[in-house]
């Protein structure tokens, strides 16, 4: 019924367009004398205050009909079956009514919830109907209103372009809303798991087992929630891919800026843009088909240790992933050190190495350290790597070769499978959420204000 | 004037040997810092290589199912004509394929025989006669699928030297197969299932088809949110907003939302989308809305530039020709602006395609067996199909895993090189 009346409005718009327009057409040949506007502009002043209102007032009604529908439902069961319910037994008897009203009906539902299931479908058959009759009516409405404003001196223009101006606005501010979105909803889910859980022993705590018993009965631990092994994890991976990808980057970018002819770099460079493109899922598969076998056969061959998912292989295969980044916003870094820098230091007998060293890096030292910072920031909040590579539990250690688990396999094992919102093990994904969201802001700020302070102003 | 003209500078001999050895250290410093440039970017490009090689040599065998060909005769004591679907197709089959091999078979043999053909043949010819009931009482030859040990076999990726209890294989069903292979009944086509098949337990029957569909569909509702909203909101940022704190905080906001990790996209969509509105899990339309709220930023970046390179004379031009700002933006600057807007918006879109983390956490991951019919029923993506099939534990899903990373790495250069193409074509030099 959705997508009818979608349709259904789209065309009423659209032949309010044809109508205002010919209405303009019709005055101006009666009068004999020109309009404010163009005849398109009074057709789209009358599509859009059409469709825009009835487009958001299907809208509102798709999304509170569920909720209403329910609390309407609530309310109509016999008392004697629904107090003394939970609130997740309500639940349960809900999605029953639901189900046995869409026809799945599992074993013997009891007399009241097959009534209420007919009941349901009868209310939300007219809820259906009812939204298409109001949304035709206020479109009907509106079509009326608008067809009566149009006159030779209105100034359909500018009441056009003010709809427009609002629906600018109205999308610019949509990504703010998206950032207040993902701050309230992590604030709000972690710190309902503060309630359960304290701070202190969440940022400070050196345990993490989220093991917790579901069932009363059920075997399990107690359940531990410090997140300082799990940010060390995270910290020994991102280490290791910064030591990978830091020279490789840094150098690829001083020989391609320096040193490389037009051919070479002109062939170098789709390289690089094919590193930055592969998705992380392939060099998560990767890591774990090829560098952590490897890895372990060549640990083996040396007498070491070499757990199957090592710190040492994700962290690899991420450096793999973040060397693009940081070569190219380096490559971009030096590129933006004027030539007349590079050419006095040539003209005084400099070779390049000593160019680079002495007057390069340092004069674009802080692009490159901004984008080391913010490649960092992609290191630790990066996801699929680290879930294929990396192991699940949580282990303080320095050690490259054991497993460790990291912020982001974390917050999706928790969350994979049924999440019930009351539970701690979810909401501790969201608490984990939170701070990884706080550490990349904090390390992206910091990178934008080294690379505004320290950068040098040429012209 | 050379050094020494100045009073109490040392006498240096230029030409001598110590300048000379000092001239030989500098020019072999530099030589040095080449030849790390030139290790650096061979190791990039060298990994590149394993990378694309494992991939390659991986997936290959899985373009490629082996099938084996038999007769089977349709008993219509098996099959009711009214209702065909509900037939003893198993039995027929089964008869069928004892008769390629000549011998009687004992219980244990028999189950270990019938092991070797895949468990989707009754399917498959249960489709069949359901289609074409004319069928019923003839006998017809058909080609079906082995089983994924005998497919590996096949394909020579078990080792026939390792001892019987460590091979996926018996030594009988080894005799059994060489004989067919003898008769000429085992062939190698392309391995179409895989692009026509949904998931399945089965590694010879698994398909990327309900992938393909979901990541189209998730695809599709992303850009028909993110398109509009950051072409509108990127139009706004940058040619009506006043300048001041207001919009100077809207614009870190964006940069900032940029750089946030997917995961945290993620959660978002779980407690927003799921928890609150109520939206179905593993729906594209929950995945394309949270792939959107990722695309968005990029797009208003990438708006912005395109915006920003066409000319202010064009914009100065139709204001002194009499255009209000919105017309001047409209009908001149927006179509001059579209071929950046489009190779921006295909090359977001392509990143899109390569997003696991989130729809996992919204519960694209789930095992769909059959293509979604539309974006609100439950449906898998191409990289979360990826992510499913790397956990399977059957050495057939190994193959198919790398092949599934071709495919979706061969939908990546597909939309990159239009956008590199679209750029190159439309580009206008200012």
């Amino acid at each position: 019924m959705l997508s009818t009346s979608f349709i259904l409005l789209l065309a009423i718009s659209l032949a309010g367009f044809f109508v205002g327009r010919y209405r303009i057409v019709r005055l101006t040949a009666e009068a004999g004398a020109g309009s404010h506007s163009l005849p398109t502009y009074h057709g789209s002043f009358v599509a859009l205050w059409i469709g825009v209102p009835c487009l958001l007032f299907l809208l509102i009604w798709t999304a509170l009909e569920p909720a209403i529908l329910e609390s309407l439902l609530l309310a109509s069961l016999p008392a004697d079956e629904v107090q003394g319910l939970s609130g997740g037994e309500r639940d349960l008897l809900m999605a029953e009514i639901r189900s046995v009203s869409r026809g799945l009906i599992f074993g013997e539902p009891e007399p009241f919830v097959v009534e209420a299931a007919v009941r349901f479908s009868a209310w939300q058959t007219l809820s259906s109907w009812l939204m298409l009759v109001a949304s035709l009516a206020l479109a009907a409405a509106i079509l009326f209103l608008t067809y009566k404003r149009i006159a030779l001196y209105f100034r359909a223009r500018q009441a056009v372009e003010r709809i427009l101006s609002v629906l600018m606005i109205a999308c610019s501010v949509l990504a703010i809303l998206v950032t207040l979105g993902i701050v309230i909803s992590l604030l709000f889910e972690a710190f309902r798991f503060f309630e359960r859980v304290p701070v202190g022993a969440f940022l400070f705590g050196l345990n993490w087992e989220p093991q917790i018993p579901i069932r009363a009965d059920q075997v399990a631990g107690q359940g531990a929630f410090g997140a300082v092994p799990v940010f060390l994890g995270t910290l020994l991976i991102a280490v290791i891919a910064m030591l990978v990808a830091t020279p490789i980057g840094l150098l690829s970018a001083i020989y391609l800026a320096e040193y490389a002819g037009r051919r070479v770099r002109s062939a170098i460079k789709p390289v690089m843009e094919i590193l930055a493109g592969v998705p992380t899922v392939v060099y998560g598969f990767f890591a774990v088909l090829v560098v952590a076998p490897a890895l372990k056969d060549f640990g083996g061959a040396l007498g070491l240790e070499v757990a199957p998912n090592s710190a040492l292989a994700a962290g690899s295969v991420m450096g793999i992933m973040i060397l693009p980044f940081i070569s190219s916003l380096s490559d971009d870094a030096l590129a933006a050190v004027p030539r007349a820098l590079r050419e006095g230091s040539y003209a005084m007998g400099a070779t390049k190495a000593e160019t680079i060293r002495n007057v390069l890096l340092p004069a674009a030292l802080p692009g490159i350290v901004g984008g080391i910072l913010l490649a960092a920031s992609r290191a630790i909040g990066e996801t699929m790597i680290v879930v294929m590579a990396a192991g699940l539990i949580a282990r303080m250690t320095a050690n490259p070769l054991e497993s460790v688990t990291t912020v982001t396999v974390q917050i999706v094992t928790l969350l994979i499978g049924d999440t019930e919102f009351d539970n701690p093990k979810t909401l501790a994904a969201f608490a984990l959420g939170l701070l990884l969201f706080v550490i990349t802001l904090l390390l992206n700020v910091l990178a934008l204000k080294v690379v505004q302070k320290y950068r040098e102003k040429y012209e | 004037m050379a050094a020494t003209d100045i009073p109490g500078t040392p006498a240096i001999d230029w030409f001598g040997e110590a300048q000379e050895a000092r001239r030989r250290r500098r020019h072999a410093a530099d030589r040095r810092l080449q030849f790390c440039g030139i290790a650096a970017i061979a190791t990039a490009v060298l990994l590149l290589g394993i990378l694309l090689a494992s991939l390659l040599m991986n997936g290959a065998p899985a373009f490629t199912q082996t099938h084996v060909r038999f007769e089977v005769t349709i008993d219509p004591a098996k099959i009711e004509a009214e209702d065909p679907r509900s037939g003893d197709f198993r039995g027929i089959v089964r008869a069928g394929f004892e008769g390629l091999i000549g011998e009687e078979l004992g219980r244990r043999d028999r189950r270990a025989y019938h092991d070797m053909l895949s468990n989707g043949a009754q399917y498959m010819l249960r489709d069949r006669i359901v289609a074409e009931p004319a069928l019923i009482g003839q006998t017809i030859t058909v080609t079906y699928p082995f089983a994924d040990p005998l497919d590996q076999l096949h394909k020579g990726l078990i080792d026939r030297t390792t001892p019987e209890e460590q091979r996926r294989v018996s030594d009988r069903q080894i005799a059994w197969y060489d004989s067919m292979v003898a008769q000429g009944a085992v062939s190698k086509p392309f391995n179409w299932a895989l692009f026509f098949n949904a998931d399945s337990r089965f590694p010879e029957l698994a398909g990327l088809a309900g992938a393909l569909v979901g990541s189209f569909y998730a695809l599709l509702v992303c850009f028909l949110i993110s398109f509009p909203v950051g072409v509108a909101a990127a139009v706004y940022l940058e040619e009506f907003a006043p300048k001041n704190r207001a919009t100077d905080i809207i614009e870190v906001n964006i940069n900032n939302l940029a750089a946030v990790p997917s995961v945290v996209f993620g959660l978002l969509g779980l407690a927003v989308f799921l928890n609150f509105f109520g939206l179905p899990r593993s729906a594209p339309l929950v995945g394309g809305m949270v792939l959107s709220l990722m695309t968005l930023p990029t797009m208003i970046i990438v708006t912005r530039a395109a915006l920003k390179a066409v000319p202010p004379s064009i914009r100065e031009a139709a204001l002194g020709v009499g255009a209000s700002r919105h017309q001047v933006i409209l009908h001149h600057v927006l179509p001059l602006a579209i071929p950046g807007i489009l190779t921006g918006t295909i090359i977001g879109l392509a990143q899109a395609l390569g997003e696991t983390a989130p729809l996992l956490l919204i519960g694209m991951n789930a095992f769909i067996t059959s293509p979604p019919g539309g974006i609100m029923d439950p449906a898998t993506a191409l990289p979360t199909q990826v992510f499913i099939w790397a956990d399977s534990p059957e050495r057939g899903f190994v193959s198919r895993t790398s092949a599934a990373i071709l495919v979706l790495i061969g939908f990546l250069i597909l939309m990159n090189g239009v956008a590199v193409f679209l750029r190159q074509r439309l580009e206008r030099k200012w």
